[in-house]
């Protein structure tokens, strides 16, 4: 270690009160989970010199802006970001955050989301009621476009050019639920099985009720600073090896490949950062907003090969005990999904570095990915944290 | 940027689609810009636009004030109504204004020969035989004089040999 060691390291996460909180607003969210990480690292609001966050933007909520919500902190910051690409804000940010702190831009940074989308919306995600047929929804909405019927098209495709069944995609699903039952939080803890999934109602095929993410409340914070700085703080540090961001399209009408991701391009590079090869990673969090996004972020990171998920997700390894547990808080399929999943992955990645993952942590955990997918399959962001520098 | 853009291109007859009348649509209308415009001008006279960039060759949907290849000012080009299904679905839960009742219906992506995708429906046939490769053509709500919406239908001569 250098005399002056800059190495990005997170410090604290905090979880606002999920998944149901009708009694806080998203700054609500914000204020608790930023409290919740400040004492987690052991650190004070005045030690924060940087801060990110990002618009929700939930239907009928307070809206706030970036430096609105900073004003409200009062964060004194000397450096500020707000990149928004959809549930993968956070891994783009974090790439950032990493950036920043290596040169000195900052030295403690704050990132905050908060989300009442359950209690101000209920189970009515997807509805699209936020947009109008502007811009690139001019060519998109007099169709009935959904959420839902975006990421189904993707399965079809995958399906058609590589045999991929709802039944494979129906084990991501499975072995979520089987990690919620290991999170007394999880919206949904009762087992479900693969039949539970194909017999749940249709929502657009070949996506199924229980295809398809919870819609939740709830926030987030992750604190990062030097790994110098972390030496005297209260965690063990959780190294960021290697960030990346990358993107493809963003309505779903313009996704070039249907049967592909980003995350093809934005996974090689981040382990290359990391100096990792997929032997060297312990655990997933991946973005499940839908199954098919689990199925198709592990072929484009890597894990198995184009067309090969399908047959790779039945054999129980991303389940609890197996070779390559994923979501293991639970995901947005049963757990928590407040709209921009991607702060839970970067959570739960660091808490199972440091081993704190109760029930569902992975023994000797050392390296975690966390890859968030935003807006429609398009900006795919991929994080490597690990236990200790890889360089 | 040239005026070219925001000008409808002359219509051949050749490559015109089918128009039905669309005066009781329910379901949302774009709100056009300078540019979309001129796009959603075209199919209410049975015309599918999409632009092609007279610099490096590229063929682009959704319209764009520049080619998204090189930059350039792509130009329009009228091209036959006929494509094939890259992806489908079928929606079982409506969510927009306009489709209630009307459920399920079919949504997909259209590839024409030139590679562009678009999104549509596929409307007059059994909503289990839309399938990826179908070939379809496409078919015309005028909605008003300056909007019409573009859908896809079976072709007449069935699926190109595969």
């Amino acid at each position: 270690m250098s005399a002056h060691n800059r190495d990005p390291v997170i410090v604290g996460v905090g979880l606002s009160d999920y998944p149901r909180a009708p009694h806080l607003s998203p700054r609500g969210h914000h204020v608790q989970a930023m409290q919740r990480a400040l004492e987690d690292a052991g650190l004070n609001k005045r030690d924060i010199d940087g801060y990110m966050t990002t618009e929700a933007g939930i239907p009928g909520a307070e809206e706030y802006s970036l430096p609105e919500m900073a004003e409200y902190l009062q964060i004194d910051h000397r450096w500020l970001d707000g990149t928004f690409t959809g549930g993968s804000a956070f891994e783009f940010m974090m790439q950032h955050a990493a950036a920043a702190i290596r040169l000195g831009m900052a030295e403690t940074i704050l990132m905050t989301y908060g989300s009442s989308l359950f209690s101000h919306m209920g189970r009515s995600l997807g509805t699209n009621t936020s947009y109008e047929p502007v811009g690139a929804q001019q060519y998109e909405m007099p169709y009935g476009s959904s959420i839902v019927s975006a990421y189904a098209m993707a399965a079809r495709r995958h399906m058609h050019q590589y045999g991929t069944s709802s039944e494979q995609l129906a084990h991501i699903a499975v072995a979520a639920r089987q990690f919620a039952a290991m999170n007394p939080n999880a919206m949904y803890q009762d087992p479900i099985t693969v039949d539970d999934v194909l017999d749940s109602r249709m929502i657009s095929d070949p996506l199924h009720l229980l295809d398809c993410c919870v819609v939740s409340d709830g926030g987030g914070a992750v604190i990062a600073t030097t790994a110098e700085r972390a030496r005297d703080l209260r965690q063990p540090p959780v190294y960021v090896l290697g960030t990346t961001g990358r993107q493809t399209h963003w309505n779903i009408s313009q996704n070039p490949n249907f049967a592909s991701t980003a995350a093809a391009l934005a996974g090689p590079e981040a382990f290359a950062q990391a100096g990792i090869t997929h032997d060297d990673v312990d655990m997933l969090m991946l973005y499940d907003s839908f199954t098919i996004t689990v199925l198709l972020l592990l072929e484009s990171l890597g894990f198995c090969k184009p067309g090969e998920g399908g047959p790779f997700v039945t054999d129980g390894r991303l389940a609890p005990g197996g070779s390559l547990p994923i979501n293991t808080d639970g995901g947005g399929l049963s757990s928590c999904h407040p709209g921009m999943r991607g702060m839970f992955l970067l959570i739960e990645a660091a808490r199972q570095i440091r081993g704190q993952a109760g029930p569902a942590q992975v023994p000797d955990c050392n390296v975690a990915v966390a890859a968030g997918s935003g807006g429609w399959l398009a900006c795919m962001g991929v994080t490597v944290l690990g236990a200790e520098a890889t360089r | 940027m040239t005026e070219e853009l925001f000008t409808m291109p002359e219509l051949v007859d050749q490559y015109r689609v089918d128009v039905v009348d669309g005066s009781s649509w329910t379901r949302p209308v774009p709100k056009v810009d300078e540019l979309s415009a001129v796009y959603f001008a075209a199919c209410a006279k049975g015309a599918l636009l999409v632009q092609h960039c007279p610099a490096c060759g590229h063929w682009q949907h959704y319209a764009r004030l520049m080619c998204t290849a090189c930059g350039g000012t792509p130009a329009w080009r009228q091209v036959p109504g006929t494509g094939t299904v890259h992806t489908h679905t079928m929606v079982t839960r409506p969510t927009l204004p306009g489709f209630a009742g009307d459920e399920p219906y079919v949504i997909a992506m259209v590839e024409l020969e030139s590679g562009v995708m678009i999104m549509g429906n596929v409307i007059d046939c059994p909503q289990e035989d839309v399938h990826v490769g179908m070939a379809v053509q496409a078919r015309v709500v005028k909605v008003s004089d300056s909007i019409g919406i573009p859908q896809w239908r079976p072709a007449r001569g069935g699926d190109p040999a595969r």
